[in-house]
């Protein structure tokens, strides 16, 4: 499981609080969900570049940003935008806003019950199912059950994205059982009959995935990556590098510049989420 | 001179016992002196490390109001340098690292956070104090009073209650399950046992102990849930009988050994007589010994809590972590270790909501020394009553 790993992590993150990143080494720090693919791009970028170490460690977006202002990181990975405070953090230590670079995309699914009957949900349901005004599935057109509402832990960049898109700002409904990770949450629904909850699409095996329509009357989208990159699946983000721009030269430039080309964005598919638009991409 | 002094090193370096000074014996002794103090400063060490993180919101020295003075950027600009750095909210040395961008980001980000949550009526409320910590408020968008652990919102809300409730609920329901089998097993392999029996039974209970606690976390979530939900009907699978189950069996070994040493430690003697006098083993099990070794078992039980309450794992993995304030056991709930662990690694460092975090693990931290250290001396007691020292 993803989070107790980096709960590990984050006792490392504070032991090795006054190293500071060395030259000729990069060092990547930061948000769980991105953890993975960093490694991955990690291990094929060193294998290309042999005299370049790179070290990834996760922990959770904050822990990368926390890692940025005290220089003990030279790249944050996040699975959410920089926060003001954070911002405003990394000003007060380096007297720079630090520069961001959008790495890969990701679309979220909506997970339920393989015995539920539904097949699609429009964004306003959700939102009502997620804030509790909601409590049973007939009222969405399902059978006349309860809905057990699952969600993530609220140090997830994932819970704060749903939470800003889907409930626009309102809070998650007090009973929704909130998970230590995704692949929790996918155990949970698989065997909730009752069960809705969201997550990464990777992860989407034993549990059945909703289309998903932007109005009550719009055409419902399934998250496919066609449907993801040209925008018509409406539950999508982007996943973010950060850095302080002093260092946005050398060796860490050539990195982020590979991350963002269409070689490093082949990888990211790999993994399971989404490349960048072309636009988006380094040439 | 007393056996017990020719035992012991004496003077500087034991040199004053003539022939028999053996300094290394000397150095060793010191050294583990110094070893089992040093563990006693570390307690102290983490105690002020927590606290210090902790101190600026239980002082309500934060500040989490997203209305704060704003000025109009004409003003800003014919504000003095000092009075800038002021406004923003930075050291002398910080302001003067800063160039004029970053300078400029700053207002405009101070000025921003004040824009995003206007026209909330609890956007000029500072959440991290005392009062919206411990009492229900009726926020915007609530219908009623409601106590709300919501940390990471446009206006953060910290309330403590529902994690407290969840933490002795979740505890309850662990001890509840823990002791009775515990203490009966204690009974039951130092008093009734033959020895035979008695060999196998200690060490596999004990062996309980070994379970690490995300295999039992684990354990609960996918196996115990779902027996349980179809023996009980529960709406939500996850929930404080199953978390608390789940914890019972980390309980277990911690009152089962120590419960069964105060009953085996009960002199033998006390059995005998009762048994010449025609008491039944058991009889003389429950009406003799157990009444003998009732501070030693309450020592276990209290030490059985101080484990419970703070766990972690299990709680995290079993319990659903909803924030709801209700005592109803199948409901899913939220306890205070599940929330540090579950939300540290994500909290703005140094924010409010950081501190809080701090803030409840300190409480954690005094009630489980508290009930251990008052175990431990009942325990002590005990033992020094049993051997004749007192």
């Amino acid at each position: 499981m993803k989070k107790i790993s980096s709960l590990l992590l984050i006792g490392a993150a504070m032991a090795w609080g006054s190293t500071h990143a060395v030259a000729g080494n990069i060092t990547v720090k930061g948000s769980d969900t991105l953890v993975i693919l960093a490694q991955k791009w990690a291990e094929v970028y060193m294998g290309k570049h042999a005299e370049t170490k790179i070290q990834v460690t996760g922990g959770g977006s904050g822990i990368g940003f926390a890692a940025l202002q005290n220089n003990t990181t030279d790249i944050a990975d996040a699975s959410r935008p920089i926060k003001p405070a954070e911002i405003q953090a990394c000003i007060k230590a380096f007297g720079k806003k630090p520069k961001e670079y959008k790495v890969a995309l990701d679309g979220l699914s909506i997970y339920v019950h393989t015995s539920n009957p539904l097949k699609e949900i429009s964004l306003d349901q959700l939102e009502q199912i997620f804030t509790g005004k909601v409590k049973n599935w007939k009222e969405v057109g399902g059978s006349d059950t309860p809905i057990t509402v699952y969600s993530r832990e609220n140090s997830s960049g994932t819970y704060e994205f749903f939470k800003e898109h889907i409930l626009k700002g309102q809070d998650f409904v007090s009973s929704a059982q909130t998970m230590p990770g995704t692949a929790a949450l996918l155990q949970s629904v698989s065997r909730d009959a009752n069960g809705i909850g969201y997550g990464g699409k990777a992860y989407g095996h034993g549990a059945k995935i909703l289309n998903v329509k932007k109005t009550a009357d719009s055409p419902a989208v399934e998250p496919t990556e066609e449907n993801v990159k040209n925008g018509s699946y409406p539950i999508w983000r982007y996943l973010y590098n950060y850095l302080n721009p002093e260092k946005d030269q050398g060796e860490i430039q050539a990195y982020l510049n590979w991350v963002r080309s269409a070689e490093g964005q082949k990888i990211v598919a790999d993994v399971g989420y989404y490349a960048l638009p072309a636009d988006l991409q380094q040439k | 001179m007393k056996a017990s002094e020719s035992k012991r090193s004496v003077g500087w370096m034991g040199l004053k016992r003539g022939h028999r000074a053996h300094p290394v014996e000397w150095i060793a002794e010191k050294t583990i002196l110094v070893v089992s103090l040093s563990a006693i400063v570390m307690v102290f060490l983490i105690f002020i490390f927590i606290g210090r993180e902790a101190l600026p919101v239980a002082f309500g020295k934060m500040n989490t109001a997203k209305v704060q003075k704003i000025l109009p950027p004409e003003e800003v600009k014919k504000l003095k340098p000092e009075e800038l750095a002021n406004y923003l909210g930075l050291t002398k040395e910080e302001f003067a690292r800063m160039d004029q961008e970053a300078t400029q980001t700053l207002i405009e980000l101070k000025a921003e956070s004040a824009k995003e949550a206007k026209g909330d009526k609890d956007a000029g409320v500072n959440t991290a104090q005392w009062k919206y910590m411990l009492k229900a408020h009726q926020w915007t968008g609530y219908r009623r009073p409601e106590y709300i652990w919501q940390p990471v919102s446009q206006i953060p809300k910290f309330n403590l209650v529902p994690l407290i409730i969840g933490s002795l609920k979740v505890t309850l329901v662990a001890l509840l399950f823990s002791v009775p089998l515990s203490l009966a097993a204690a009974i039951y392999v130092s008093q009734l046992a033959r020895p035979r029996v008695r060999e196998i039974a200690k060490p596999v209970i004990e062996l309980l102990a070994g379970i690490p606690s995300v295999v039992l976390g684990f354990f609960g979530l996918i196996v115990m849930a779902t027996v349980l939900q179809r023996v009980t009907g529960s709406q939500s699978r996850l929930n404080g009988l199953c978390a608390g189950i789940a914890l019972g069996f980390a309980v277990i070994p911690v009152i089962f050994s120590i419960a069964e040493d105060a009953l085996t430690s009960v002199p033998r003697s006390y059995v005998q007589a009762a048994l010449a006098l025609g008491a039944s083993k058991w009889k003389a099990a429950s009406q003799v010994v157990l009444p003998a070794a009732l501070p030693g078992v309450f020592a276990a039980v209290a030490l059985g809590f101080g484990r419970a309450i703070g766990e972690t794992m299990v709680v995290l993995m079993a319990s659903g972590n909803a924030s709801i304030v209700s005592w109803n056991l199948f409901d899913s709930t939220r306890t205070i270790t599940a929330t540090i662990a579950a939300e540290l690694g994500e909290v703005v460092f140094g924010g409010a909501h950081y501190r809080i975090l701090f803030l409840i693990g300190v409480l954690l931290f005094a009630v489980t020394f508290i009930t251990n250290l008052s175990a431990d001396i009942v325990l002590h007691r005990v033992k020094g009553r049993m051997e004749g020292r007192k």
